[in-house]
């Protein structure tokens, strides 16, 4: 791969323009999100004020009730509503929640602190198991080690986290008649408690996670052993293991990478009844929470950085194709 | 002339001397065992607090949270329920006619800001409790309608002066939502107790983790001597039940103070033997069948009353009571209560007969006479297992056996509340959340809706309003009973609402924590400043 220097700078100047489209691109995919959220929730029917006040079985008067619609602002033009927070967004202040009128960022940042935590801690899981259990499994296909990590891999598959999170609760209990604890404590803060509490979650939503992955690269390596570079390779004399690891598993990876991108991202904001199994005070708690109660502003605020996180996420999974597959540099 | 209100109980308003024959909470708490200090109690709340002020709540979730900061003027003292005694008033003295309370307040009470409570703060709270500014929301605003003016004539008096005699007046000057703030706070912004606390209670807030818990400390300048016992506490929010139940089994927290199902308990007893102890008692809680009069068909009475007669509700409680905290057959008080129904006579009424088939041959009679013999509808029901969805789901199946077709639609608590209380329901699941037997509150719910928001129904029904009015004055019991009775028996024969099935509370605490008193109320005891720790 050591090209002339002219050629290394024009693929680094080549990448360089490719991101540079790629993350200006972001700027109207965000925009067309935060069109769409905005204006479907003024859609669906609902009313924060209702919900909030008389959502308690409270005797409030319609006079109260408008004057709070007033105090939240709602009953302005919406085009002005959605002006000043575009406005807002383009200065990064989401606004204040109208259900605790606390600032948005505030809101989220508390929650989004565990869920990435959680998050990450699941892809790493994922990412160290399934790496060898799928390359294994291609590499001696048809054989006990295949057919065991299938075995595994469909458990990952069919068995819901939430449902794998609830039988580790159980299991923890009834063997050492002990749980993890129950309040979070943030990594910078103690580390061990923080990691005994959130090891738990991470692995059950790592397990489905990796067996997602492992199955990916299985059938993606099986597909790259057969073709006729491979064979060169072999034909060549290159040892078997620089055959499968320079060449066969690094461009097997690459729809593995979009997959874990994905799953990264679903694991930001989906993982709703995870976490009430472990009781924990995650985004997608929150994001039910505000639906529940037509918290319009941070409904907004939740989809935009949830909608941030996919781009950024496969605008990463791009480069990383770039950095697997040489043939997207030279394009 | 006055008299002690423990006095008044005995003899002139008789009607708090009734005493609770009905109640049989189990109490297993070792009472000889000196109380010790120290240690942080955790324990669960099943739910999380919409805001911080008890005046514009009615869910135990603000309560389980807020109470622990504040006090109140009287409480009831839960060992001699339904008795009341003394919070911030040190004594109090009743008029022989009810027109007039006095209060005298304990001296040398501070605010957690280290401010002085004087009557004038007591004058406040109440002030915006009966006349709540624009912006502010006073939940039980109709409680009060009877205060005529609030006196203070010195820092340590304050007198109740009534336009009517309310011989439950009393009993809402111990209500658990009726907290005191300070009147410098309310000064500067009525909404101030949303969002801040600055209480005068056994613990100081410490902190509120959005989606986590909530955390009090020992208020070192309470007033009662010696108390709290605790350093302080935490309530972790645990929305999901089987998340609870490992909490306790696991030792996460110490015990969950609402009331958990039979299969809950069974579970906990089970894994945990003696660590665990667990105390019943019948709960001030029924759910109620309500349908939407403003909504055709059911502004037939015909339609209405036929779908109260489908109803098994002696088969439900044997049934419902094996899976869920629902258990008691009752009229519109708590049975067992000095004021309930004898079985002998709610048989009687429409809806409570025990020959199932009989009724049923009725409803159908009266379906047809109402030309609604194919009748579908919607019931409208709250997004939580228990005891609302097995509830649902029997309501469905009862109706179901006279040809009725009903969509059980469920949603969370917010948008489910908002939905009733705008009218938009056909028939829904509604609730009493009461604090008290006293049957001012169980009544007022079924008033016109003119009167009564909390009304789902939202009928009118003058015949019903004047009962009310009658049995609130009346301070003779026994006739304060067959007004009650006239009350029931009207407001069954319209069919507005009733009573499916009253609910039986179950709570589970660890044997190490000591000094809680178990009540037919969740509302009641949530100040935590008896608790302490046995370890």
């Amino acid at each position: 791969m050591r090209g002339r220097p002219s050629l290394r700078l024009e693929i680094k100047e080549t990448m360089l323009r490719y991101t540079i489209n790629r993350v200006l691109l972001m700027i109207p995919t965000l925009i067309g999100v935060a069109v769409l959220v905005f204006f479907f929730l003024r859609i669906v029917p609902g009313d924060i004020v209702e919900v909030k006040l008389r959502g308690d079985g409270g005797t409030v008067s319609q006079a109260t009730i408008e004057m709070e619609r007033k105090r939240l602002g709602l009953d302005r033009p919406l085009i002005t509503q959605f002006g000043e927070w575009m406005v807002g967004m383009a200065t990064l202040d989401l606004g204040k929640s109208m259900w605790t009128e606390r600032p948005v960022m505030q809101e989220i940042a508390g929650r989004l602190e565990l869920s990435l935590q959680v998050a990450i801690m699941a892809t790493i899981i994922a990412v160290l198991i399934a790496i060898p259990l799928g390359t294994m499994a291609a590499l001696y296909r048809d054989s006990w080690i295949d057919y065991l990590m299938r075995i595994i891999t469909i458990g990952g598959l069919s068995i819901p986290s939430f449902w794998l999170g609830m039988l580790i609760m159980l299991g923890l209990l009834s063997a050492f008649n002990w749980l993890p604890p129950i309040s979070y404590t943030p990594i910078y803060v103690d580390p061990v408690a923080n990691l005994t509490q959130l090891i738990w979650p991470a692995l059950a939503v790592g397990y489905r996670y990796c067996a997602v992955a492992a199955r990916m690269i299985r059938s993606s390596l099986l597909e790259v052993l057969n073709e006729d570079y491979i064979r060169t390779a072999r034909a060549k004399g290159v040892f078997e293991k620089l055959v499968i690891t320079r060449h066969a598993l690094r461009n097997a990876l690459l729809p593995a990478i979009t997959v874990i991108g994905l799953e990264f991202t679903f694991l930001i904001g989906g993982l709703v009844v995870t976490e009430q199994v472990f009781n924990l005070n995650g985004i997608g708690m929150l994001f039910v929470q505000s639906v529940s109660r037509n918290d319009f502003t941070l409904i907004q605020g939740m989809v935009m950085l949830i909608a941030a996180f996919y781009v950024f996420v496969n605008l990463a999974v791009d480069l990383l194709y770039a950095v697997f597959d040489p043939r997207i540099r030279y394009d | 002339m006055t008299t002690t209100r423990r006095n008044a109980l005995k003899g002139v308003a008789g009607a708090f001397a009734l005493g609770m024959g009905g109640i049989h909470w189990d109490t297993r708490q070792a009472g000889a065992q000196a109380p010790k200090k120290g240690g942080t109690l955790n324990f669960a709340i099943s739910a999380e607090a919409p805001h911080y002020d008890p005046h514009a709540s009615d869910t135990y979730a603000t309560l389980h949270f807020a109470a622990p900061f504040y006090s109140t003027l009287l409480r009831f003292d839960l060992a001699k329920f339904p008795e009341l005694e003394g919070d911030l008033a040190q004594s109090w003295t009743v008029a022989p006619d009810l027109l007039t309370y006095t209060f005298k307040l304990h001296p040398n009470v501070k605010f957690h800001d280290g401010t002085a409570l004087t009557s004038a703060d007591i004058k406040a709270t109440y002030d915006r409790l009966r006349a709540p500014p624009q912006g502010v929301v006073s939940t039980r605003q109709a409680t009060f309608a009877d205060i005529g003016t609030i006196e203070t004539p010195d820092p340590l008096t304050v007198i109740f002066k009534m336009k009517a005699v309310n011989a439950s007046m009393a009993e809402h000057f111990a209500s658990p939502w009726n907290v005191i703030y300070a009147a410098k706070d309310l000064a500067s912004d009525p909404r101030a107790p949303l969002t801040k606390i600055n209480g005068t209670g056994p613990f100081s807030f410490v902190e509120h983790v959005k989606g986590g818990h909530v955390a009090g400390k020992r208020n070192e300048s309470y007033f009662k001597q010696g108390l709290p016992l605790l350093d302080g506490w935490k309530g972790i929010f645990t929305l999901q039940a089987a998340a609870m139940l490992n909490a306790v089994q696991g030792g996460q927290v110490m015990g969950e103070f609402r009331g958990i199902s039979p299969a809950e308990r069974d579970r906990l007893v089970s894994a945990m033997g003696d660590k665990i102890r667990i105390e019943e008692s019948s709960w001030t809680l029924a759910l109620l069948v309500c349908f939407n009069v403003e909504k055709k068909p059911f502004d037939d009475v015909r339609v209405r009353r036929a779908l109260l007669l489908a109803i098994d509700r002696w088969g439900g409680s044997t049934g419902l009571s094996r899976i869920s905290t629902l258990r008691s057959v009752g009229g519109v008080v708590r049975p067992g209560s000095p004021f309930a129904t004898p079985e002998a006579e709610l048989v009687k009424l429409p809806g409570f007969s025990k020959d199932i088939a009989a009724s049923r041959a009725e409803a159908k009679k009266l379906l047809a006479d109402a030309g609604q013999s194919n009748l579908k509808f919607t019931l409208w029901n709250r997004n939580l297992a228990m005891p609302y969805t097995p509830a649902g789901i029997f309501l469905v199946d009862q109706w179901r056996q006279i040809g009725v077709e009903v969509e059980h639609k469920q949603s969370d608590t917010a948008p489910y509340l908002a939905t009733m209380n705008a009218g938009n329901h056909d028939v829904a699941v509604d609730f009493t959340n009461l604090f008290m037997d006293d049957t001012s509150l169980a009544l007022s719910k079924f008033l016109s809706l003119s009167r009564s928001p909390e009304n789902r129904s939202r009928s009118k029904d003058e015949e019903l309003d004047k009962l009310y009015d009658d049995h609130i004055r009346e301070r003779d019991p026994e006739k304060r009973k067959a007004l009650i009775r006239a009350f029931e028996k009207r407001l069954y024969e319209q069919a507005y609402q009733q009573q499916l099935l009253w609910w039986h509370r179950i709570v589970p605490t660890h044997k190490t924590l000591m000094g809680w008193q178990m009540s037919p109320s969740h509302n009641l005891g949530a100040q935590l400043e008896g608790v302490w720790l046995n370890t």
